[in-house]
């Protein structure tokens, strides 16, 4: 290893010389293409073999498979029935509407909690450290975990939320049975465990900020709500874009709390597109199925991709 | 220490005093209190348990009830930690490799392929992956219901994330560490492998945490890719043993808390370093 050092740093030395000969751009530009044999295309082979496999051909043959009836043995071309049939079920509408509010609500309460507290976080604050690693933990513990917690917790009698409750005088809602409540319950729990993500991705902005900035402010006499909005909230923007993107990317495709929370229940009340892409899957139907994951692609695509080009063209300009 | 200098420090420290103090009470009540629960209530006799109280168990049946969930249903549980550690380490093991491989000839190659690479890559990052059409490449290759088909889709799925925070970090790495393996004579798989890897190390143990943390919790594909009995990965077991409706909820806690123990450690050892690596992956997604 450390032979290996010194002879990289003689080499550097030499590679420097013949660099000072070379004094004419062209030569310095052949010999980089040169350098291309030794970053062969083929290290991208066995990387693109997993994509292309395993995510690629899915992904484009979904467009086909969509159009069928299909068991996977049994195919059949029925057109854009599936779609049909996707738009016309009730139950399939509230999944759909369902999952625009799951992810603007928990994106949204992401970007305020996690903006507030990463303001909290990096000000001198008593016990910061302690804070920054307990708002955090739970980003790491398993979705079907917290949703396990999270579903005795909020039990409408025996729950400890309610509980509480009653000791102050209140008679808590049934957070999961009730068909108005339990979608927000879900979005709740998910800001709970995901609100430590979007805190760090604040924190690194802030702290990127330059002191002189504030510092500067400081002295015109500006105060803190003013450093805030005029300094802080303008530059901690990139952050902010990354906070959205990633939460309503999530929150779009959000399957797995649902699912051990609520299964989409009482009725369909709680349903997402991905739940009911599971359902259809659990009961055979694998063209209707696809048809939902073609649905919640296209979703994603006509929501995160022009939000993605439209926030960060707004960046540039300011 | 001087009287000025204690008490120039009281002053600083004194403003963060009365947040700190509510925060920490918040965070007490948000955060604490829920795993708190899951230990208490893992602690419990299963009549006891079954009260879903915030108490103080009466008996301590901690150890017992860790001997009954390990051997519930045929000792389910340590084989699922058998298949959820094999599915990790394996998956992130290829990540970490292929991933670098990409991010490296990304950065350091102009080619006519980096436009259609970089478009695969945000669309790996963004796209939903459609399940069923999955399923039935899997099974068209033989790898449907089994440890290997998890593992290849993990890869598949989790390789964009790995070549973004790779290609951001090859760049920090002078060409002249290259040019200078090149003069020494190493080929391309040695100035690869002998070169920059090695210098590639803190993004490799970013990569590793987070996407450890990330498979080892994977709950949605293990339930679509990996369905029946025999293979289950630990976040099934929790999952069945919720579903099965039985009053045992100290078995059921007892289950979270053994599940959460691997993150935990990694949390222990590397909150920093996985703090930075979700964000640097963030930021540049």
């Amino acid at each position: 290893m450390k032979r290996e050092k010194a002879m990289m740093a003689t080499a550097t030395q030499s590679a420097q010389t013949t660099g000072q000969l070379d004094v004419t751009a062209g030569s310095v530009k052949k010999k980089k293409r040169g350098l291309d044999r030794y970053y062969p295309l083929y290290f991208h082979i066995p990387a693109g073999v997993f994509f292309v496999v395993l995510f690629l051909i899915p992904t484009v043959a979904s467009f086909y498979f969509s159009l069928t009836r299909w068991t996977l043995f049994d195919m059949e071309f029925i057109g854009l029935d599936n779609f049909v049939q996707f738009f016309k079920e009730p139950a399939l509408i509230t999944g759909f509407v369902n999952t625009f509010i799951y992810a603007f609500v928990t994106s949204g309460t992401k970007v305020i909690l996690g903006l507030a507290l990463a303001v909290l976080l990096t000000s001198q604050v008593l016990g910061r450290n302690y804070l920054r690693s307990v708002v955090f933990f739970p980003v790491l513990v398993s979705t079907i975990g917290v949703g396990v917690t999270w579903k005795v917790l909020l039990d409408p009698q025996d729950g400890l939320v309610n509980r509480a409750l009653e000791v102050v005088g209140i008679r808590g809602p049934g957070w999961l049975t009730d068909p108005h409540l339990a979608l927000f319950s879900v979005a709740g729990v998910d800001v709970w465990k995901g609100v430590g993500l979007a805190t760090v991705i604040y924190i690194s902005g802030i702290v990127a900020i330059p002191s002189e900035y504030v510092e500067a402010a400081k002295m015109d006499g500006a105060g803190s709500w003013e450093i805030f909005r005029n300094i802080t909230l303008p530059l901690c923007r990139p952050a902010t874009v990354t906070v959205i993107i990633l939460s309503l990317i999530g929150g779009l495709r959000s399957f797995d709390l649902i699912w051990a929370m609520t299964r989409g229940g009482p009725g369909f009340s709680s349903d997402v597109i991905a739940s009911v892409i599971y359902k259809q899957y659990q009961a055979g139907f694998y063209g209707l199925s696809t048809a939902g994951n073609v649905v919640l692609f296209l979703v994603i695509a006509l929501i995160v991709i022009p939000l993605n080009m439209w926030l960060n063209r707004k960046g540039q300009r300011s | 220490m001087s009287t000025s200098l204690t008490a120039r420090m009281n002053n600083r420290s004194r403003r963060g005093v009365i947040p700190g103090i509510i925060a920490i009470l918040f965070s007490i009540v948000i955060f604490i209190v829920p795993f708190v629960f899951i230990l208490l209530t893992a602690s419990k006799p299963q009549k006891e348990a079954s009260l879903l109280e915030f108490s103080l168990p009466t008996e301590w049946h901690f150890i017992e009830n860790f001997k009954t969930v390990i051997a519930t249903q045929d000792y389910v549980l340590i084989r699922a930690f058998i298949n959820s550690f094999i599915v990790t380490v394996i998956a992130v093991a290829i990540q970490v490799v292929l991933g670098a491989m990409v991010g490296y000839v990304l950065q350091r190659r102009q080619s006519k392929w980096n436009g259609i690479i970089n478009i695969f890559v945000m669309m790996g990052l963004i796209i939903p992956p459609a399940v069923v059409p999955t399923i039935w490449v899997l099974e068209g290759i033989g790898l449907y219901k089994t440890l290997a088909g998890l593992i290849a889709i993990h890869v598949a799925f989790g390789l964009s994330f790995c070549i973004l925070l790779f290609r951001a970090f090859v760049e920090t790495i002078p060409r002249e560490l290259d040019e200078a393996a090149i003069i020494d004579g190493a080929g391309p798989l040695k100035l690869f492998f002998r070169v920059i890897f090695p210098l590639l190390r803190s993004t490799i143990v970013t990569v590793i945490v987070v996407q450890a943390v990330t498979v080892f919790n994977d709950f949605t594909y293990a339930l679509y890719f990996l369905p029946g009995q025999g293979n289950e990965t630990v976040q099934l077991t929790l999952y069945n043993y919720q579903s099965q409706g039985l009053n045992q909820w100290n078995l059921l806690f007892m289950d979270v808390l053994l599940i959460t123990i691997p993150p935990l450690i990694m949390f222990v050892f590397f909150n920093g370093k996985i703090q930075e690596g979700m964000t640097a992956g963030a930021v540049k997604g």
